[in-house]
């Protein structure tokens, strides 16, 4: 792997040209059908969802959506998904479950937007209830950071049997920028905050949060997604083989999330 | 005072000692100097601290709901001597190896005799058994890191397996920056844990204090059977801060309180402090046959 501070990494997670959930999308499924809606009353275009085919197989893909051009930009809110986004996907969800169809999610958020009616639209709660049903599903759930994972509105995509991560994104409770904000009251030192936040792939596999690393060629993805393609359908199609053999996909994510973070209760040492 | 603990025992013996005396003084509703007085923060009319013992810390003259502590509320819900802590030495390292934490940590416990954010008991209300969690906004600003995570899900899994109904009190910042990916993950787990006792038949309320917002919005407090939330709490996903940052114009008046989430539906009830035990105790008694019968 190539040699990049933390800060480098969140400049590649961002960049504009990197692939998005379309990419992969396109690249690694057929057959593809997609579902918009919440059915309560709005489309959230920065949430994905489609039926597609995965080596053959129906699966059902969800992934957050950034825009490629400024009017996409706009219309996909730059990735930060409102309640409504949050609903739509369980609405998608509870369909996997019901026709037995795995679960494909692809990360690429700033986070969850902060305004006014995604507030009234009940944000937490939508991110709450997300985070409470993918953990529940019986069907395997294989979870790609590709970009950007930014805090709730990201780990609500990643509720994930095996969570894999490329090589140059990042995945971290808040931005740097938010993080640097908020302990320092300065936002212009993000990357003295990324430097001690672990939020890039290594870290986070040190950690036990992710699972498996893709590796990028040198520049990052955009430069030759090829390669990052193919090493991306290898490891959904591996991850799904492995699972196939779990019994019980729900307790497997469960222990998997509950033995996130060590803790002491000795009296003494 | 005495600078630095000598050993971890040191320092663990005198956090029980303190512990033990937050609950006494507490159970004697005198976790704030006898004598003295306080500027309400909701009209910024002095309050004699004498009195706010009595009105449970609601200002008497408007009303507000002062934050209090967890063994505070705590003893302000439950029967004597029922009282029960759950894991009271848990706590999390500091795995991110973040610089200066363990030192904030210490300052912090010595502050508030508390080892975390988050005190977890079973006791009883009324005379029916349950687990309660309280979160408490004093330490860390009632952030949930690991050992918050990890004492809130042992809570609920402490619930279901002796199936006891569950009430959390959150009053919290969001995820403890200092533990970041880890305390994120702390969302998930909750979650997880909530969602199962749920599927059990398990009774969850879940109660809004003031302020609840961020990582703890967005997972279990939000996921309760019956949602409560104490009056003119502020409660949300993003912090008011940011909001305005982002959408660069003034907040209307009321924006994210409890009247607010009333109002767009995602509060059952808004229930004054003192009231809250006759209303946890109702909900408890309607539930008695419902609870964990599958």
């Amino acid at each position: 792997m190539s040699n990049l501070t933390a800060a480098q990494r969140v400049k590649l997670a961002r960049d504009p040209g990197r692939p998005g959930t379309l990419d992969f999308v396109h690249h690694l499924f057929t057959d593809i059908f997609v579902c918009q809606g919440d059915r309560l009353g709005r489309e959230d275009p920065s949430i994905y969802g489609a039926i597609a085919r995965f080596h053959g197989k129906p699966v059902t893909v969800i992934g957050h959506r950034k825009g490629r051009n400024f009017e996409e930009n706009m219309k996909c809110n730059f990735g930060m998904p409102s309640p409504e986004g949050y609903r739509k996907e369980q609405r998608l969800l509870r369909q996997a479950e019901k026709f037995g169809r795995p679960v494909i999610t692809f990360v690429d958020t700033p986070g969850a937007y902060p305004g006014l009616e995604a507030e009234a639209g009940g944000q937490g709660e939508a991110i709450a209830s997300s985070l409470a049903l993918m953990s529940s599903l019986t069907v395997p759930v294989v979870t790609v950071v590709i970009g950007e994972g930014g805090s709730g509105g990201a780990l609500a995509l990643a509720v994930g049997n095996r969570i894999i991560m490329l090589e140059n994104a990042i995945y971290s409770v808040l931005s740097p920028e938010g993080f640097a904000s908020i302990l320092w009251k300065d936002a212009a030192r993000a990357d003295e905050a990324a430097s001690i936040m672990k939020l890039t792939a290594a870290d986070l596999l040190r950690l036990g949060v992710v699972d498996q690393v893709i590796p990028e060629p040198e520049g990052g993805a955009h430069v030759d997604p090829r390669p990052v393609y193919e090493a991306v359908d290898k490891a959904i199609a591996r991850a799904l083989s492995q699972l196939g053999k779990e019994k019980d996909l729900a307790a497997h994510r469960y222990q998997k999330f509950r033995a996130m973070g060590a803790v002491r209760e000795e009296r003494d040492t | 005072m005495q600078p630095l603990f000598r050993s971890r025992r040191d320092r663990l013996d005198r956090l029980r000692r303190q512990r033990e005396d937050a609950v006494k003084a507490a159970a004697q509703h005198s976790d704030l100097p006898a004598g003295g007085s306080q500027t309400c923060p909701g009209c910024g009319r002095e309050c004699q601290n004498q009195d706010l013992v009595k009105t449970e810390y609601v200002c008497p003259h408007c009303g507000y709901h002062l934050p209090i502590g967890a063994y505070l509320r705590l003893s302000l819900l439950l029967d004597p001597f029922t009282f029960q802590e759950l894991w009271p030495e848990l706590t999390a390292p500091n795995a991110l190896e973040f610089p200066g934490y363990e030192q904030k940590l210490t300052a912090q416990r010595e502050k508030t005799a508390l080892s975390d954010a988050a005190v977890v008991a079973t006791g009883k209300l009324d005379g029916r058994q349950a687990v309660f969690a309280v979160l408490d906004s004093r330490f860390f600003m009632g952030s949930m890191g690991v050992a918050v995570g990890e004492k809130i899900t042992r809570g609920v899994e402490y619930a279901q397996k002796h199936k006891l109904p569950l009430v959390i009190f959150s009053a919290s910042g969001g995820a403890r920056m200092q533990e970041g990916i880890l305390s994120l993950m702390q969302m998930a787990k909750t979650s997880a844990a909530i969602e199962r006792f749920s599927e059990a038949g398990g009774l969850y309320i879940s109660v809004f204090t003031h302020p609840t917002t961020g990582g703890v919005t967005a997972s279990f407090a939000s996921l309760g059977d019956i949602t409560l939330a104490e009056p003119g709490a502020l409660i949300g996903f993003a912090g008011p801060r940011v909001i305005q940052q982002t959408i660069g114009q003034e907040l209307p008046e009321g924006f994210q309180r409890s009247e607010y989430l009333e109002e767009h539906g995602f509060v059952d009830q808004i229930v004054p402090r003192r009231q809250m035990r006759q209303v946890l105790s109702q909900l408890l008694f309607l539930h008695r046959k419902g609870v964990m019968h599958r």
